[in-house]
């Protein structure tokens, strides 16, 4: 990965700033941010999780709809750099997967199996409190990262927990907790619309998530209203064009 | 949480039954929750899709009282809760006059200062809501957060199969293999568009497949997201 370019880095930020508008819908926030930031860092994959509070991490959205990377990031739920950096606030860097194999078993194998070297987990952090992790896949081993690009990706964690409150600022925790479940809960339900989606148009699940998008865009619609009207009837997912 | 959640199973079910089906699952469920938040009371209300109360349980008349205004008044925390698809932690109702101008000062007079409403979803298909009552305001601690919401699992899950306890439905789901988690819910959508039915029923009937032919939930599931099975509507 390249040391990032600041003139990239400000639009990025610009862009991101344009979303968090009323129309605002965060798994499609996140999807664009993850996005961004994998091509910002060159990076392989950047995917984003979130504890769900009974002590796993769910995944949210990541630079790609890939079964198989996707894979890679759900197997996180309790073991791995994304559970590493959400456990402990801190980033966990340039880690080697060949090398990790006793320090997670179960995910470096799986990775390591998908053709990734390296691996990267910055904390998404809410003042106070942590609420999951970001994470970066890299196909070179070590010295991925610059102290610089480090702080910058962080930013871009941070940014990702900002955006994921509706509210400008979050008066009690209990808040925090509602959106959290919300978020998550959204996630599942565009699941759900893309099985649909795929079983009425005869497409693989990925296809169904760009038509489902397309739609939301196309019709100035947020991507989760549009996967909820898809799954409340399934005559819609039929009739979505 | 694999563990915390048989442990919550086992609470549910080592509950006297006083009836049976949907009614006394619920009521169990209403029952084991209370002691388990330090509540005073708990009520689920199962709900169609729009908002018309179902069955309806609740652990003691004052939480049947207190559950019942908000679908008289017509607004309250179970109510949100249901709309909006996620938590309403209320700690005390002493602070929501403007938020239920109704709900708020007849919640309180009814003896109940804190609510926490949990829905009950499985993304798209919402069964309905549980409703945790404590005479005294204050938060819940992030141990009974995570209870409650797995209450909320176990309780879904034993809805969906028609169970009228907790320990002798499905325990793979609630930890199915975790790498195939976006699987499970894609299926449900397949399914649902294959036999024409409401997400819930799509959900309903991958469950009683995968326990009929004794399979793993996930593995089911990747069968049908890769087309391998399919769900095919009966002949009238």
């Amino acid at each position: 990965m390249t040391t990032v370019s600041v003139e990239r880095l400000a639009k990025i930020f610009v862009e991101i700033a344009d979303t968090l508008v009323d129309e605002f819908d965060l798994i499609d926030f996140l999807h664009t941010l993850t996005d961004r930031a994998a091509s910002l860092i060159n990076a392989s994959a950047v995917g984003l999780l979130l504890a769900d509070e009974r002590g796993r991490l769910e995944f949210m959205a990541a630079s790609t709809e890939n079964a198989k990377l996707v894979e890679l990031f759900q197997l996180q739920a309790r073991e791995g750099p994304c559970m590493e950096a959400f456990g402990t606030g801190e980033a966990v860097i340039n880690v080697d997967l060949a090398g990790a194999t006793s320090r997670w078993p179960n995910f470096a194998a799986h990775a390591l199996e998908a053709g990734f070297r390296s691996v990267h987990a910055f904390p998404l952090r809410l003042r106070a409190q942590r609420i999951g992790a970001l994470n970066v896949f890299g196909e070179n081993t070590g010295g991925d990262f610059e102290r610089g690009d480090i702080a910058i990706v962080q930013a871009l964690a941070d940014v990702a927990a900002i955006g994921l409150l509706q509210e400008r600022t979050i008066h009690r925790s209990e808040m925090l907790t509602e959106q959290l479940q919300g978020a998550l809960n959204s996630r599942i339900v565009i699941e759900q619309a893309k099985g649909a989606v795929a079983q009425a148009r005869g497409v693989g699940v990925e296809e169904a998530f760009a038509l489902i998008r397309d739609f939301a865009r196309a019709h100035n619609r947020r991507l989760t209203d549009v996967s909820h009207a898809i799954v409340a009837n399934p005559d819609n997912a039929i009739r979505l064009r | 949480m694999i563990g915390r959640a048989s442990v919550i199973k086992g609470l549910i079910d080592a509950e006297p039954i006083r009836a049976g089906g949907l009614s006394g699952l619920l009521e169990r469920v209403c029952f084991a929750v209370v002691p388990v938040l330090s509540a005073s009371g708990a009520g689920i209300s199962m709900m169609t899709a729009d908002g018309t109360r179902g069955v309806c349980i609740a652990s003691d008349p004052v939480s049947q009282h207190v559950d019942d205004l908000q679908f008289v008044l017509g607004e309250g925390p179970c109510m949100e809760a249901f709309e909006h698809r996620r938590p309403v932690l209320v700690t005390d109702v002493a602070d929501t006059a403007t938020r239920w101008p109704l709900y708020a000062p007849a919640a309180e007079q009814g003896g109940v200062r804190a609510v926490f409403a949990f829905p009950l979803q499985i993304g798209g298909a919402r069964l309905g809501v549980l409703d945790v009552f404590r005479r005294d305001a204050g938060p819940l601690t992030a141990d009974q957060l995570t209870d409650a919401l797995l209450f909320t699992d176990v309780t879904v899950s034993a809805v969906l199969d028609r169970q009228e306890s907790a320990g002798t439905g499905r325990s793979d789901d609630l930890d199915a293999a975790i790498r195939h988690r976006a699987e499970l819910f894609q299926a449900q959508g397949m399914i649902m568009v294959q036999l024409g039915v409401p997400l819930a029923e799509a959900m309903v009937r991958l469950r009683a497949h995968a326990y009929a032919q004794n399979r793993r939930l996930d593995e089911l599931a990747r069968d049908v997201v890769a087309g391998r099975i399919r769900f095919i509507p009966e002949a009238p």
